[in-house]
């Protein structure tokens, strides 16, 4: 990867370029190894900007919805659990410690400790995508996912929804209302689904620099994995740290 | 892959000093992370209490808050480059005001409708 000596041969160097003037993972086109990490740092966040543009539309569509269609998303939005979802905030931020601890012990040329960290970066990953996993099934249990098996019973008769409606008492809704919960749901799905879609990409990507951290890939000066992904991972938590309270928590009161 | 280089590679260039690599502590992570938590755990209660309208906002204050210490922090901008702070701060500003051009032809179009 980044040790491949055949490019550029003879690019700016002055006289023969040994490979002892220079770092192995430093690509020849770049001058030196700071302006190699500053362009891939650049490049990365030219990223994270459009992935912000992305996740941006959807945000925006569910605020807009949320305004048209208010007591519907009131309702819905009753339906989430929140202990699960604070519990879900509580294994994201911590996985965001444990990947920053890693870029710190790549800097430091730790390697068991980075091996460490990683591995609790991806546990914490999938810790997240199981509880995920039962806030979904009980969706699915509930007809609550949008589609042909989709049921409004627990918003035109809340009632037969004793555990929700303990909490919330909420009224029973007209139907032209209560349909409309189905698209609180779509959005539910479609944002924490998208965010879900990352960490899975994040997870799978966790395991292949795990087992090139174990060869001491990540331990000899060359950070820019390490700390180009922890970019990644850090924004993931960053479109988590919103879905929570507008998903869950700010129409507990309406 | 390998060749077995002793030159270990540590240090870049040392006369290249314009921008000094700078290795975030883990005290500062480890504060940050504690304030993430006390967030988190703020903006649960908060949900909690009946502000009315102020609920959304105040939830939306700490989300914001939170995810500019992460920003700053855990993705050291805080310690980057120029071009790193003016690309994250271009592309929040390019960001708001996409919305903001959205939500006001909403509002606008059914003018006192609502």
């Amino acid at each position: 990867m980044s040790d491949s000596p055949a490019i550029a041969q003879g690019a700016v160097a002055d006289a023969a370029h040994g490979h002892g003037e220079h770092p192995p993972y430093q690509r020849h086109h770049f001058e030196t190894v700071d302006q190699q990490a500053d362009a891939t740092n650049f490049a990365m966040w030219l990223f994270l900007l459009t992935e912000i543009m992305f996740f941006g539309g959807l945000f925006t569509a569910y605020l807009i919805f949320r305004n048209w269609y208010y007591p519907a998303f009131v309702a819905a939005s009753h339906q989430l659990n929140i202990g699960w979802g604070t519990a879900n905030t509580a294994v994201l931020i911590t996985s965001s410690f444990t990947m920053a601890m890693g870029v710190w012990c790549a800097e430091l040329r730790k390697k068991s400790g980075l091996v460490l960290c990683l591995v609790l970066t991806f546990l914490l990953g999938l810790v997240f995508l199981g509880i995920k996993t039962i806030e979904y099934h009980e969706k699915w249990e509930k007809h609550h996912i949008p589609g042909m098996h989709y049921s409004m019973k627990s918003f035109t008769d809340p009632a037969s929804d004793p555990e929700i409606y303990a909490e919330y008492h909420d009224k029973p809704m007209a139907l032209d209302m209560a349909r409309h919960t189905e698209l609180y749901f779509f959005l539910y799905f479609a944002m924490t689904g998208m965010h879900a879609v990352h960490m899975i990409i994040g997870i799978a990507i966790l395991g292949y620099l795990i087992v090139r951290a174990q060869v001491g890939d990540f331990t000899t000066g060359h950070v820019t994995y390490i700390e180009n992904f922890g970019l990644y991972w850090h924004f993931v938590d960053i479109i988590w740290i919103f879905l929570f309270p507008l998903l869950y928590l700010i129409s507990r009161h309406q | 892959m390998s060749e077995q280089n002793q030159h270990g590679g540590a240090e870049p260039q040392s006369q290249h000093t314009e921008h000094e690599h700078h290795i975030v502590s883990p005290v500062v992570y480890l504060t940050i992370v504690l304030i993430l938590f006390v967030g988190t755990a703020l903006t649960v209660w908060a949900s909690y209490i009946d502000m009315g309208p102020w609920n959304p906002v105040i939830a939306l204050a700490i989300a914001c808050t939170k995810a500019t210490l992460v920003v700053l922090f855990f993705m050291h901008v805080k310690y980057s480059t120029k071009l790193t702070k003016l690309t994250v701060i271009c592309g929040i500003f390019v960001f708001l005001a996409l919305i903001g051009m959205t939500l006001s032809d909403y509002i606008s179009r059914a003018w006192g409708r609502w």
